[in-house]
């Protein structure tokens, strides 16, 4: 399956409440790139009811100007999940998040669900993605299995509150407890070919924290990560899109490959840096990801 | 449908409305208030009675304070106050009379 949007620009994840109207009405105004919609964990089990027809409306009515819409389901473990599955495809939703993901049988079982839902409201097969959060060591240690679970499936992200329950520590806010499972799902979804997006970091105080933890999930390779709030917006865009310096570069890099290659050169300089053909890609997705960021509309 | 039971939904929070149902005496019987009711009163009242007229409710009390909520807000606000009155939790019609 080839979806437009398995690989669409998600530098920021922003979580909302579906249980409060005044917060799903207009967060495209902060500019996200996608938000979502949760059914699960911010919504008192009492209320679960009334957020899925909030969400209904939300999703037909609400005019989000192209930020992506991912509905948060509550867990496989509940009786909730399935009804939420209906509602969230019905109303039209871009991707379902699976919380708590602890194997592919997980991925499989909403993969049905969302088929079955797309069929009963003749919304296009195919047309809602999956993401998955992984929550547990189990389920960090089946990334892979999880990633390759589903043609769906855009992506996995980190949830660090529960991962670090599990592993019977606690977020430190130096990133030291999570740096394992860090790894090894950015390893696993590059191997996998899907995305992958860290956790929340919930001290809104510390903006200079944030930064540095946005800073560290770029450099490991992250697509973007999950945030609380709109003010984490704006940092985040600026870590995650490259700057002028790095898009001039990279076109060089395109372009002098091209022509060394061509002339029969493998092994070159590009303003005092060896370049040969491993560096290509690399170059090719920096003017990518500045394309759909919006800084660069050159031809390259 | 028929109102079994007294519920409420939704809260007096801002962008908010909170919806009562009660059985009725025969007929709708709707009391609104609202900050907002004199520029948007008929609208409010409009979309409750449409939602309503939907869920195939004819016989109710039903009591709505608006605290500036969208027209989709007050529609599933009356979905879930109703559906909770009769105690309908899965299998909704989303698209049918939830529309």
């Amino acid at each position: 399956m080839s979806h437009p949007n398995m690989k669409r620009l998600r530098r920021s994840m922003m979580f909302l409440n579906c249980q409060k109207p005044g917060l799903i009405k207009d967060p495209y105004v902060y500019g996200p790139d996608s938000i979502m919609l949760d059914l699960e964990d911010a919504v008192a089990e009492k209320e679960k009811d009334a957020a899925r027809y909030s969400l209904y409306h939300a999703l037909q009515e609400i005019d989000y100007r192209g930020v992506e819409r991912v509905v948060r389901i509550n867990g496989l473990d509940t009786d909730l999940w399935r009804e939420d599955i209906r509602c969230s495809v019905a109303g039209g939703c871009d991707a379902i998040r699976i919380p708590k993901t602890e194997t592919a049988k997980d991925v499989k079982l909403v993969e049905e669900a969302v088929a079955a839902a797309e069929k009963e409201f003749g919304i296009e097969p195919g047309r809602t993605l999956i993401m998955a959060a992984l929550e547990s060591a189990r389920g960090v240690m089946n990334a892979l299995e999880i990633c390759e679970a589903s043609p769906r499936l855009f992506g996995i992200a980190l949830s660090g509150g529960d991962y670090t329950k599990d592993l019977q520590t606690t977020i430190s806010g130096t990133g030291v407890e999570l740096m394992g499972a860090r790894q090894h799902m950015i390893i696993a979804a590059r191997a996998a070919g899907v995305q992958c997006f860290d956790t929340v970091y919930t001290n809104l105080n510390d903006m200079e924290g944030f930064r540095r933890d946005v800073e560290t999930i770029h450099t490991m390779g992250f697509d973007g990560k999950s945030i609380i709030n709109p003010r984490q917006i704006p940092i985040v865009h600026e870590i995650f899109t490259p700057t002028q310096k790095e898009i001039i570069f990279a076109e060089k890099v395109v372009r002098e490959i091209d022509t060394k290659k061509a002339q029969g050169i493998g092994v070159f300089t590009v303003d005092g840096k060896m370049i040969d053909i491993a560096f290509y890609d690399g170059a090719k997705r920096t003017l990518a990801l500045a394309r759909a960021s919006g800084v660069y509309k050159g031809e390259l | 449908m028929v109102i079994q039971k007294p519920a409420i939904a939704g809260t007096l929070e801002s962008s908010d409305c909170m919806v009562t149902v009660e059985p009725g005496e025969g007929k709708i019987d709707l009391d609104l208030d609202s900050a907002v009711i004199r520029q948007y009163g008929k609208q409010i009242r409009k979309v409750i009675l449409e939602t309503l007229q939907r869920l195939d409710v004819t016989d109710a009390k039903i009591t709505v304070v608006d605290k500036g909520a969208l027209d989709c807000t007050i529609k599933a606000r009356v979905e879930c106050a109703v559906y909770r009155s009769n105690g309908v939790k899965d299998q909704l019609p989303w698209g049918g009379a939830i529309v």
